[in-house]
Order: structure tokens, then C-alpha cells, then sequence
């Protein structure tokens, strides 16, 4: 623990303390809808951090990370909805048949070769060979959609994770407060520092004897891990799963806009890029809701307009710099 | 099921993949030279097909009279993006370039979605129902159009790139960057023109695929990956590869579609991908890229 907390600024860890004290107060002061967003925001806080050690750490760009979700959130509500089987042990078979499936394409990629925009274009080939695959398959329902036997909750069932949004809120923060932790000890390990010689040179990084293949695989299985329990929690939140919706392309677009926005490869950039985008997001529909505008796509527009304008002027992310401002960079 | 049908699907399948060929032809140009990855293909396809869409229905021409408008339109449209947006992206990471052309591709989509409505649209040419027959195939005619006008846009633009100054030039940016500054070649304004021939030729396969298929602005994703599919299977960069990748999908999709359900037809093209990426990962008539 305290190797961990070695070398990070104190006014650092003070900020970190109060964000975490702010988001645990929060659902006792929020409306319905406010914590709705603010599930929203872990949730994509979440997975963009787990996407962020595959591109973020190792460099290896996929954007397919809808494959991971929704192969979760049907593992986990598949068994449930026939078997009764908890989510907690359900969890265990999603975070399995993730990390199979990466290190299947992580295998089948870096064995031959496959890198950079090829690689990217294979990780969306899968996801879109999963989407059609659910679409037909019937034990989970294929296209009709898997549904999740909802009730009236009055008190929340933690074993079978039925309950009200607050419940989840907390787990969702739990989930997210854990991932920063772990990735934060992921980069202070000496995988870490691999990592990040693979995704500056992984020629170089060959060169001094780091075993590139494996340990683009721990990246690939790792992510892959991670974001399985974003869908489990998706699956048990919403209650419904529809093929065309949870593998869909835009899907692996949209949750890799936060990290992107807030600053790949940093462990903040994640977390700051979902509360902009979201809450940006958010801000704007309600706005729209006050104007009376009923148009689909606006949304998407902003979050394209959202991520040209960080690409084009400012390509390390909206952290670094706040960072700086903030007197927290070493 | 007799012989006859999987013939008349498996010419009916080549037709359509002639069309694929050339949107496909056009990522493969682009690649080939600017060395981008246009992200923002089948975002571009839809919106060829949308302005042909609105053109037919207020000038009433047809499809392929329409065409070269419409490659001009697109063609000024990839100019001014290259120029504008693309030309600053050289230099930055791969990923960089990624994603510029990725928040393109979520504008133009979803720009297309609040103009246009999210139903499927098309349009009725005087031949829509014609045919031809030979023997045992009957092929619709719109298809045979579409498909030869595809061969003949291929075509000029093999000979732009082989005989002329201009096509000469710009593969001389490709082959070498440096090189090409050295000479005095103005590499930005030849990238540019690229992209702009590029978005040409997804400009003339949107106008003759209006003639064979409907539009919604969501399609627009998969056509971009249609076109990956495609050019990775032919082989990026590869004129030639991008048109055979083309026939290829387009066969392999139909045969799907019939043998098994028209709606799972596209997990066999992702499959011939997967396969290609692993086996022979330049492509069918791709060259082995050094580093």
C-alpha cells in the first residue's frame, strides 16, 4: 500500500479523496435522473479505463471493445435468466469468456503479425462476427433480445444484484474507484513499464529482451477482463440486451471518445473525459428538452464535433494540461 | 434448390460486387498514396446516395447521367477535406489520423440522420423491373448498368494513373514522401487531389448503387467496413485487388445469403477478412510492405 502511494504529489491524493468523498455523497442529494448520469459517467469511466490499458499502456488500438461488453452482459444474464445463477458467480464465467476471447484474438493477431490499422479493423471484424452470431443465436433469445425479469424493488437483492439505481450507482463507483487503483499499480509494476516500451518502439523494446508477444497478450486479456464487468453491470442495470445494440460499432466508438478526450495513457484521462462528455452530453439533451428539438443525432454530431476539436488541438487529451494547471505534474 | 438459382445469385453477387469494387477502389487510392486510412468511407457512400437521391427526384435524370455530378460533387467535398482537415494529420501518430477520420465519420453519419430521417429511402428508375436473359441467368438490367459503368470509371482511372503527368505524379508521392518534396512535387495539393479522386469514385458507386439498393444514414458504418473488407482482401493499394476484392465479396455475400439466411450474409464476408488478416495479411494481389 505504500509502495503504491510512493511518489504521488500529496495535493494529488487530497483531490482524489475529496472526488471520491463528493461522488459517495452524491446519491443523497440527487434526483432520479441526475443519477442516472451520474451511473452513466462511472460507467464510462470504467470502461474507458479498461480500454486505456489496452491503447493507453501497450498501444495496441481496438476498437471493438463492444465485443467484451456485450459478451459479459450476455454471459452473466444468460445465466441468470436460465439457470437462476447469480451475477456474482455469472461474473465469473463473463470475466472467463472475455479473457478467452481476447487472448484469442490477441493470439491469432500478434502471432501473424496483424498491427496498427490492421489490427484495429480485425478487433472490429470480431465484434461485428459476434453481433451477426447473437443475432442467431436462440438460446439467448438471437435478435428478439434477452430480458431480465424485472419487479417493483422496495429493497435491494445484492445476491442477485436486483435493486434500485442507488445500489448500483455504488457499484459502479466501487468498480470504478477499483480499476483507477489497479491501474495505477498495473503502470508502477515492472508489466507496466513493458508496456509502455512496447507502445513507444516495440521494435526497441524486442531488442532489450522484453517478450513483446506476451505481454501484448496480458494487455489484450486484461482489458478484455475488465470490460466484461462493465457488462455484467450494463446486463443487470438495463435489464435488456439486444445484439444489434450492445456489439453495435458506435458502441465501441462511444466508450473510447472519454479516454481520448481526457488523455490516453493517463489514469485520470478517463475518469475527467466521461464527466465532460457525458455531462456535456446530458447538458445538451436537456437543453434541446427545453427548446422543444426532437432530432436524433444531435448528440452524435457533438460528440464527433467533441472529439475533432480535441484531436485537432489538443492530441494529448484534456488532462496533461489541467494537470499542469493544477501543480500536479512531476 | 436447382443449379439455376445459385447462378442467377452467385451473377447477380458479382454485378453488386463490381459496384463495392469501385467504392472499395476509391479507400484503396486513398491509402495507397496519403497513406490514411479513411475512416469516414461508407459515411461518404451514403452521402453520394443521398445526393443522388435528392437530385433524381428534382431533376428526374437518371442514375448514370447523374454520376458524374455527383463524382464532381464528391470529388470537390474530398478536396476541401484532405486540405482542410486531413493535410495537418500527416505526420501524427497513426492512431491520430484514426481518429480524426473516425469524428468525421460520426459527423457526417449522424449530420445525414438529422437531414434526411432515419428511414430507408429510394429511388425508381424506368428499367427497375427490365432484365436480361441469357440462357439460363436472368440479371436485372440495373445491376448490368451499374456494374459496367463501375468497370468503365475503374477503368479511366487505371489510365490516369498509368499515362498521365498528373497520375504520375501523385504515385510518385506515394512510392516516396521525400522524394516527391525533392523534385518540387506540391505533395499537399497532390494528397488532396487524391482524397478528392478518391471520394470520386465513391461518389459514382453511390449513384449507381441508388439504382440498385435503398439508403438510411446507418448503413453508412457497415459500407465502411464493407470497403475494409474489401481492399484488406484484395490487398491495400492495390487497383487491381480492390476490384477482385470486390467481385469476391460480392459472390461471397449472396452465396451466404441464399445457403444459409440473408441476415447473417455479412458474417461470411467478416470471416473471409479474418481469414486474409491471418494467412496472407498484404492481401490477394497485395505487395509485401517492408516495415
Amino acid at each position: 500500500m505504500t509502495r503504491l502511494l510512493e511518489g504521488v504529489p500529496r495535493r494529488g491524493l487530497w483531490l482524489l479523496a475529496a472526488l471520491l468523498a463528493l461522488l459517495a455523497v452524491f446519491p443523497l442529494f440527487a434526483s432520479g435522473y441526475l443519477l442516472a448520469v451520474g451511473f452513466l459517467i462511472l460507467y464510462f469511466a470504467y470502461v474507458g479505463q479498461a480500454w486505456n490499458v489496452m491503447m493507453g499502456f501497450a498501444g495496441q488500438l481496438s476498437l471493438g471493445h463492444s465485443l467484451y461488453v456485450g459478451l459479459g452482459a450476455y454471459a452473466a444474464a444468460a445465466l441468470y435468466v436460465h439457470f437462476g445463477l447469480s451475477p456474482w458467480i455469472g461474473l465469473g464465467a463473463s470475466v472467463a469468456l472475455c479473457a478467452l476471447a481476447g487472448a484469442a484474438i490477441g493470439f491469432f493477431a500478434f502471432r501473424f503479425g496483424v498491427a496498427g490499422v490492421y489490427f484495429a479493423i480485425l478487433t472490429i471484424a470480431f465484434a461485428e462476427f459476434a453481433r451477426i452470431g447473437f443475432d442467431h443465436l436462440p438460446w439467448v433469445r438471437g435478435s428478439s433480445g434477452l430480458f431480465l425479469p424485472v419487479a417493483n424493488y422496495t429493497e435491494n437483492d445484492l445476491w442477485n444484484l436486483r435493486g434500485s439505481p442507488r445500489m448500483f450507482y455504488y457499484l459502479m463507483l466501487a468498480l470504478t474507484a477499483g480499476a483507477f487503483v489497479l491501474c495505477h499499480a498495473l503502470l508502477r509494476s515492472r508489466m507496466g513499464y513493458y508496456w509502455l516500451a512496447i507502445r513507444e518502439s516495440p521494435e526497441a523494446a524486442q531488442a532489450l529482451g522484453v517478450n513483446v508477444f506476451r505481454y501484448k497478450m496480458y494487455a489484450v486479456v486484461i482489458s478484455a477482463a475488465m470490460t466484461s464487468l462493465a457488462g455484467v453491470m450494463f446486463a443487470f442495470y438495463y435489464n435488456n440486451l439486444f445484439p444489434e445494440q450492445i456489439f453495435n460499432i458506435s458502441r465501441s466508438i462511444e466508450l473510447i471518445l472519454g479516454p481520448i478526450i481526457g488523455g490516453i495513457g493517463t489514469l485520470a484521462g478517463p475518469i475527467v473525459g466521461a464527466f465532460l462528455l457525458t455531462g456535456l452530453a446530458e447538458g445538451l439533451r436537456e437543453l434541446m428538452l427545453q427548446l422543444g428539438i426532437d432530432v436524433p443525432g444531435v448528440k452524435q454530431v457533438f460528440y464527433g464535433l467533441c472529439l475533432l476539436l480535441v484531436i485537432m488541438f489538443l492530441p494529448d487529451g484534456v488532462w496533461p494540461p489541467l494537470a499542469k494547471k493544477l501543480g500536479l505534474h512531476r | 434448390m436447382p443449379i439455376e438459382i445459385y447462378l442467377n445469385v452467385a451473377a447477380s453477387g458479382l454485378l453488386t460486387g463490381l459496384v463495392y469494387g469501385l467504392m472499395a477502389l476509391g479507400l484503396s487510392v486513398i491509402f495507397g498514396v496519403v497513406r490514411v486510412v479513411n475512416f469516414a468511407h461508407g459515411e461518404m457512400m451514403t452521402l453520394a446516395m443521398y445526393v443522388t437521391l435528392v437530385l433524381f427526384s428534382a431533376l428526374k435524370l437518371d442514375p448514370l447521367v447523374l454520376l458524374v455530378p455527383i463524382a464532381a460533387v464528391l470529388f470537390v467535398f474530398g478536396y476541401l477535406l484532405q486540405a482542410g482537415l486531413i493535410n495537418p494529420f500527416i505526420n501524427r501518430p497513426e492512431h491520430s489520423q484514426f481518429m480524426l477520420l473516425v469524428a468525421i465519420a460520426l459527423i457526417l453519419v449522424n449530420a445525414q440522420l438529422i437531414v434526411f430521417g432515419p428511414d430507408a429511402q429510394g429511388i425508381r428508375t424506368s428499367y427497375s423491373f427490365d432484365s436480361f436473359q441469357a440462357g439460363p441467368l436472368i440479371v436485372d438490367a440495373s445491376k448490368v448498368y451499374a456494374a459496367l459503368a463501375a468497370l468503365v470509371v475503374a477503368a479511366a482511372l487505371f489510365a490516369f494513373f498509368r499515362f498521365s503527368l498528373l497520375g504520375k505524379s501523385i504515385r510518385a508521392c506515394a512510392d516516396n514522401y521525400h522524394g516527391a518534396l525533392v523534385v518540387g512535387l506540391n505533395v499537399k495539393h497532390l494528397y488532396a487531389l487524391t482524397f478528392g479522386i478518391g471520394a470520386a469514385c465513391v461518389g459514382a458507386a453511390g449513384a449507381m448503387l441508388m439504382a440498385v439498393t435503398d439508403v438510411t444514414p446507418t448503413i453508412g458504418p457497415a459500407y465502411t467496413l464493407l470497403a475494409f473488407v474489401i481492399v484488406i482482401t484484395g490487398g491495400l493499394g492495390s487497383m487491381a485487388g480492390a476490384l477482385l476484392g470486390g467481385l469476391l465479396i460480392g459472390l461471397t455475400e449472396a452465396l451466404g445469403g441464399v445457403l444459409f439466411t440473408p441476415s447473417a450474409k455479412s458474417m461470411f464476408a467478416f470471416g473471409l477478412l479474418v481469414l486474409v488478416l491471418l494467412f496472407r495479411p498484404q492481401g490477394i494481389l497485395g505487395r509485401k510492405v517492408a516495415g
